[in-house]
């Protein structure tokens, strides 16, 4: 238990930061109309893609000749900014067809 | 100073996020909202890059490397996004959001890697810290494995596949990684550490199969939704791994929207989360409609229904997965410009759960150019229909089995459904008599209010519009 309370002030911004995003989050996104739920998962999914720098920072730091972590990075890398690249390019597609017709 | 300079980056990035997200409330605004976060995220990409600073003070190595793969994904995301048809759209979405996770795991794979490889120093490797790592690897796999039996399954690459007892084997797997897991943490020098840790790592990887496959294609919207939750939590433990503050609260963001989505598409169907995933759909009762005679059907002819819809005051239209198969929205707007021009007003009453993720018919519907103010949710849908003359469904099934209001021993009992019976008239546009998913019997076909028009939606909806050009 006691170390539990010391993971938790020894982190105290992240866990400030994760209860503020969860309020944040849920209160726009139900305002969401289900009209833009589609684009709404296909924007989120790309914003997942964040993941990608981590990814860079992993790679970034990888000896020259740590050749494991320099594919796995690699990988990670290029999954990521499929992620991110693919998510944003999909859901501009499906809002530019969200118009309003005269 | 560079140092700086990136916190205030991330600072912006993070605003961009929330912003995107905000300006997604509306469709006006979606579009921009989507740019903004966009050109948030390279911003803090080509930040982390060049600007990033080690524990140690070094800068980020390995440009060519890093540059190299984001050259070759940025090329394989934007081909792959631009030339998936609107009707595939559930399955890109699946795919890049698996691909996010397998991203997550690779990146906890190798920071285990980072910390065995240093015998795992007591200040670098606390019990916290494991457990992120362990985190995004269980998250991250399930994702990913998830993800991709999803993708194949909406694709039809797969089908559904359940054995008896796949629950019971189901948590045991999650229950044997999560174990396992706090197992390692609790001694991390013992010599099977590593080869233990990929055995997480199967298990995980495993689990993210079997809890798909059995899934029907109606539950799909929650389990697209719940893999974009975990997708954003995976996420969000390598950025609590980092400390990278950006990334913590993109992935928290995304986990909190595809919880949302879930939370939304669960109550669509009036089923629970548990029972979703459990998945045993109609176990047990016996449906009073299934087993009690339905009397007779009766078809109407092209002609009849070209007349009835041209003399209509208001038709309402009911698209369900059938039109997507078909392809048929194009054509279904077509008839509702012929219909507009004769005078009739026009509109769509989407369920929340018709097609197989969450929005699919306005996505659909949008790509045929139909005005997304014509796009009636169920509730306002609901409030016209008793004012409605013609409502045609295409290919939609258990969103209007009146079993859902009436039959406790149906399987859909309960789900709020749009109660298509109070318009005058009711077309129904179907392959065949075959029941739909899960094979509900539908009531509604057999009342008298309701004809028949049997043919795939596509060609009725063509034949449709020729008829009514000719009257």
């Amino acid at each position: 238990m006691e170390s539990v309370f010391h993971w938790i002030s020894a982190n105290e911004q992240m866990v400030y930061i994760l209860i503020l995003v969860i309020f944040l989050g849920f209160i726009i996104i139900s305002r969401v109309p289900t009209v833009l739920h589609t684009p709404l998962m296909s924007h989120a999914n790309a914003i997942s893609g964040v993941v990608i720098m981590g990814a860079i920072i992993v790679m970034g730091r990888a000896a020259s000749d740590n050749y494991v972590a320099l594919i796995l990075g690699f990988l990670a890398v290029l999954l990521g900014t499929i992620n991110v690249v693919g998510g944003f390019v999909v859901t501009d597609r499906m809002l530019e067809m969200f118009k309003k017709k005269k | 100073m560079g140092v700086s300079i990136l916190a205030i980056i991330y600072i912006i990035a993070a605003v961009t996020f929330i912003m995107g997200l905000k300006m997604m409330s509306n469709p006006a605004s979606a579009r921009k909202g989507n740019m903004i976060a966009g050109v948030g995220m390279v911003a803090a990409i080509l930040g982390t890059i060049f600007l990033y600073r080690n524990p140690d003070g070094g800068l980020l190595q390995n440009h060519i490397w890093i540059f190299a793969a984001i050259a070759v994904g940025t090329i394989i995301g934007v081909m792959a996004a631009k030339k998936v048809k609107m009707t595939a759209m559930p399955e890109m979405v699946s795919l890049f959001n698996g691909l996010g996770g397998a991203s997550a795991t690779l990146i906890s794979v190798i920071e285990f890697n980072h910390l065995a490889d240093q015998g795992f120093p007591v200040e670098a490797s606390s019990a916290g810290t494991m457990a992120i790592i362990f985190a995004g690897v269980i998250l991250g796999n399930i994702t990913f494995s998830g993800s991709i039996v999803a993708w194949g399954k909406l694709s039809g690459k797969f089908k559904d596949f359940a054995f008896k007892g796949q629950h019971i084997i189901n948590l045991l797997l999650l229950g044997a990684s999560i174990a396992l897991a706090v197992f390692i943490t609790s001694d991390l020098q013992s010599d099977t550490t590593t080869m233990l840790f990929y055995v997480v790592f199967m298990l995980s990887l495993v689990y993210g199969i079997f809890f798909v496959l059995p899934i029907g294609g109606a539950d799909m919207p929650v389990v697209i939704s719940l893999l974009n939750s975990l997708s954003g939590l995976s996420a969000a433990c390598s950025g609590f791994l980092y400390d990278n503050k950006v990334v913590f609260t993109g992935g928290i963001l995304v986990g909190a929207a595809g919880t949302i989505l879930t939370v939304l598409m669960c109550k669509a169907m009036n089923r629970s989360l548990v029972n979703v995933l459990i998945g045993s759909f109609g176990g047990g009762g016996k449906s009073a409609a299934a087993d009690g005679e339905q009397g007779q059907y009766k078809e109407i002819s092209l002609n009849d229904a070209a007349v009835v819809m041209s003399y209509a005051n208001k038709v309402l239209i009911v698209p369900g997965y059938g039109l997507a198969v078909a392809q048929a929205q194009h054509t279904c707007h077509e008839l509702e410009k012929l219909l507009e021009v004769k005078g009739v007003q026009v509109k769509y009453a989407i369920h929340p759960v018709a097609g197989r993720m969450p929005g699919h018919m306005n996505v659909l519907l949008a790509e045929a150019d139909v005005s997304y103010d014509k796009l009636l949710e169920m509730e306002e849908a609901n409030d016209e229909f008793p004012t409605t003359d013609v409502v045609l469904i295409l290919g939609a099934n258990d969103v209007v089995n009146p079993a859902a209001k009436t039959d406790p021993g149906s399987p859909i009992y309960g789900m709020p459904i749009l109660d298509v019976e109070l318009a005058k008239n009711v077309i129904v546009n179907k392959r065949s008599m075959k029941p739909g998913y899960a094979g509900i019997e539908n009531g509604l076909f057999y009342r008298p209010k309701t004809s028949m028009l049997f043919g795939d939606a596509k060609k009725v909806l063509q034949d449709l519009c020729g008829e009514i050009k000719s009257l």
